[in-house]
Formats: structure tokens, sequence, C-alpha cells
């Protein structure tokens, strides 16, 4: 098994947004290297593909284009996991900038209402259906979001939390999964998460 | 449901911890990693490394032990102390660093909030106000408390808040040290009045008065140092406290 962990590729697509050093040193805890890049055949070859960032929808759809990283992340076949401004960027289409995005998900991101404070920042609890992600993880287990932009509930929504209303804090389809929040920042549990994206799925 | 937050501080000069610490299992209490690492499991739900070394070394030093800090520290933290340009926040999150909190260089150059909310986002930029009531005006005061400005507290969050900023770390030089309570009226005041959270600093001395700070002040998460450092309050402990008295916390 430990040689096999080795051998496992772990591809952090690089695009200009942020946070991509916190992920890496999240996997490097867990035991694992990670290679950062936004080369196609890198990421084509990858074994696990994570997609994270902190930034802006539509200046981060740009430079994914640019790139040309926008036609080829819907194809991957390899396990993907999304995390923050990726889940959202992995919908159709997001409020913020007006931004038609991946179209992975056939789902639409809105911004929170201004009924609380916004952006929704902190721990707050995600309740689960059954996936290999959150093995492990106990139920209404508290992680770490910031985010103003969500994805309502859906078909693929594997996880919801609550706050203003009730959104996707987790989607899944076939081989893609996505996070709203941060599970490189959330502790003991986004370690598990991670953990079990590297491991289980 | 969003839980409240509680945020140790700890004081870094010349990438070490300032105040005394007396956490008796650490074999470094002066690192800051260490304990903040130590925080994070003790559940702590974000940590603040204020740096105030005054060398021209400081802003190597410092995003060297961003780094360090997010090798190791699996839970949010905000790097503050003397940045002043673009540039350095820049360094800063891209070491690591969650969120960057602007003081004294936002009162001296208010455009730098605009320049960085709008390249990295309002969620990273956090203005940290000192305030203190004189002649009974609530007065902005700057360079670690020693330099009154013609500011008052209400205008000064409120332009702060349009220009980008996504939280406010609102420390009342009145209440720092007292350990009498967190200044409750302000924090309040803050709170119901601005769109973004408010971290309430200055003044814990008790578990009941992070009970006040979140019923009374409506503060969203409560900042304290010493308090922590010297174990005279265990997070844990807190905690558990907290939600005896129905205040939601991550346990």
């Amino acid at each position: 098994m430990k040689h096999k962990v080795r051998l496992m590729k772990i591809v952090i697509i690089k695009y200009n947004a942020g946070n991509v050093y916190s992920v890496s040193s999240a996997l490097k805890r867990l035991g694992y290297d990670t290679v950062i890049t936004s080369d196609l055949d890198e990421i084509r070859s990858a074994d696990k593909v994570i997609f994270p960032g902190v930034g802006e929808a539509s200046s981060a759809m740009e430079y994914l284009k640019e790139t040309k990283l926008d036609k080829l992340i819907p194809e991957l076949k390899q396990p993907f996991l999304g995390v923050c401004l990726g889940l959202q960027l992995l919908c159709k289409y997001s409020e913020e900038g007006n931004t038609k995005c991946l179209s992975v998900f056939d789902e639409n991101v809105k911004r929170f209402p201004p009924k609380e404070k916004v952006p929704h920042m902190g721990w707050n609890s995600i309740k689960f259906s059954d996936s290999k992600l959150f093995d492990n993880v106990v139920n209404n287990s508290f992680v770490y979001f910031v985010h103003s932009y969500f994805a309502e509930l859906s078909e693929f929504t594997i996880a919801e939390t609550n706050y203003i209303e009730t959104f996707s804090s987790a989607l899944k389809k076939d081989n893609f999964y996505a996070l709203q929040f941060h599970p490189e920042k959330s502790g003991k549990i986004g370690e598990e998460i991670l953990k079990n994206f590297i491991e289980l799925i | 449901m969003l839980t409240k937050r509680i945020i140790p501080c700890l004081d870094i000069k010349d990438g070490k911890t300032v105040k005394g610490i007396n956490f008796i299992d650490l074999r470094d209490a002066g690192d800051p990693v260490e304990l903040g690492v130590k925080y994070a499991e003790l559940g702590a739900d974000e940590l603040v490394f204020l740096d105030i070394t005054a060398t021209v070394e400081r802003r190597k030093t410092l995003a060297e032990l961003v780094r360090r800090i997010a090798r190791e520290i699996n839970i949010p933290f905000t790097v503050g102390g003397g940045i002043t340009q673009v540039d350095s926040v820049n360094e800063l999150l891209g070491s690591g660093a969650d969120k960057i909190t602007v003081n004294s260089s936002a009162v001296n150059n208010p455009e730098l909030i605009d320049k960085i909310a709008n390249q990295f986002g309002s969620q990273c930029v956090v203005l940290s106000v000192d305030t203190k009531l004189v002649n009974g005006i609530q007065k902005i005061f700057t360079n670690g408390g020693r330099i009154e400005t013609s500011w008052e507290l209400i205008p000064w969050v409120t332009e702060a808040v349009q220009r980008g900023v996504g939280e406010i770390l609102l420390t009342s030089m009145d209440h720092d040290g007292t350990k009498k309570g967190f200044a409750l009226d302000i924090t309040k005041q803050l709170s119901e009045l601005l769109p973004v959270p408010v971290v309430a600093s200055g003044g814990a001395g008790n578990m009941e008065h992070f009970v006040d700070v979140f019923g009374k002040g409506k503060a969203d998460a409560a900042l304290a140092a010493s308090i922590f450092h010297f174990g005279e309050i265990g997070i844990p402990e807190l905690k558990n406290y907290l939600i005896s008295k129905n205040i939601p916390v991550r346990l």
C-alpha cells in the first residue's frame, strides 16, 4: 500500500486564484507530495486532480480560457476535487461577474442576499449523505467557509449547509467532487476529507 | 449554524512570540509555529499573528515565518504588522496566510484598502482599529495606540468597509489589559451597523466576558492573548462554557 501511495501523482491546478500553498501543505501533512502546475499534459497524466481557488469568478475563467484549462477540465476522467471557487467554477453559471463557467454541474451560482453578513465566514456544519468522501467523519461536523456566492441544492448535492438559506456545501457527479468549504483549513475534519479523496476515491 | 469564533493572538518579534507563554508542555514556547499548532489542537478557530519587529529585515523574516505556519497549521490565520504595500500582501497570501490585517497604514493611506481588496478580494482584508474615548468621543489611534488621529470610530470603519474591508478587528484601548471585560457598547454598535464580521478584542478576563461579548456585544468572534497564553482560561473549557450558555461554537 505504501509503495502505491508513493507512486500516486496528485496534481494541484495552478491558476491565478490563490491558496495553492495551503492545499499542498495540507497534503504534505498527510504524507503526499503534489505537483502544482497548469500544464495540460501534466494534469492529464495525474491520478488525482485538485482544483482549489480563492478569487473572483470572471477573472479566474478568463485565465482558464487563456490556458485552455476550460476545455481540459470537463473532459478529465480521474478523481477531481474542486474547492471553494473551484466548486463554483465547475457549475454552469455564476452571478459573480456574470460568468459562464465550466458546466460540469448543470447548476447556477448565486450571491447570498444581504440578510446577514456576507461573506459567510467561519465554521459551520455540514449535513452529508453517504459518500466515501465523508468516511470517518461525523455528520454535522464543523468546517471552515469563506464565500459570498453559493450553489443551490440540486441532484448533485452530497452535503448541505445552512446560512441565510440551505445551499450545497459539497457536490458530486461521476468523477467530479467539489467542496464549498476549505478542507485545507478545516482542522482534523478537513484532513480526513482530503485523505478520503486521495485514498478512497 | 455559523458558530462564534475564538481567536488567540500571538505577538511576534524577530520570529519569536513576545508575551510570556505559560504552556508547560511546549518544547519551545517562543516558537510561534509550535504554539499555533497547540492552539489549533485545543480548538482555536483561527489565529492572528501580529509582527511587531521594527527592523528592515522584517518583511523577509515574516514571509518565511508565514510559510512555516502554513506548513504546520490546519486552521485559518491572519497576519499583520507594518503592511504598507500590495506587494507585501501578495507575498504573505502566497506564503499561505488566509487574511492580512492593516491598521496605521490604512489610516495614513486609505487607498491601500481599495488596492488590496480589488486585487485579492475583501475576504482577506481585516481592518484593525485601536480606539479610545477622548472627551466623550470614540477616537481612532495609530502606531500601536501612540498617535491620536482626527478620525472617529464610526466614520472610519464605515469608510473602510466601503473601500473593501471584509472584517473589523476592534480593540478598545480603554479595556485592553484591564481584564474587566470587552467593550460591549461599541462592539454591538459596529456589529449592527456593518455588513461584515466584527472581532472584539481587549479586556477579556474570564469566561463570562466571552458570553457577554457574543450575547450583548453581538460580536462574530473574540480575540484574546494573555489569558490564553498564561493558561488562565483554557479554550476547551471556554467553549464548553459557551455551549452551556447557548452560544454556538465549534467543539
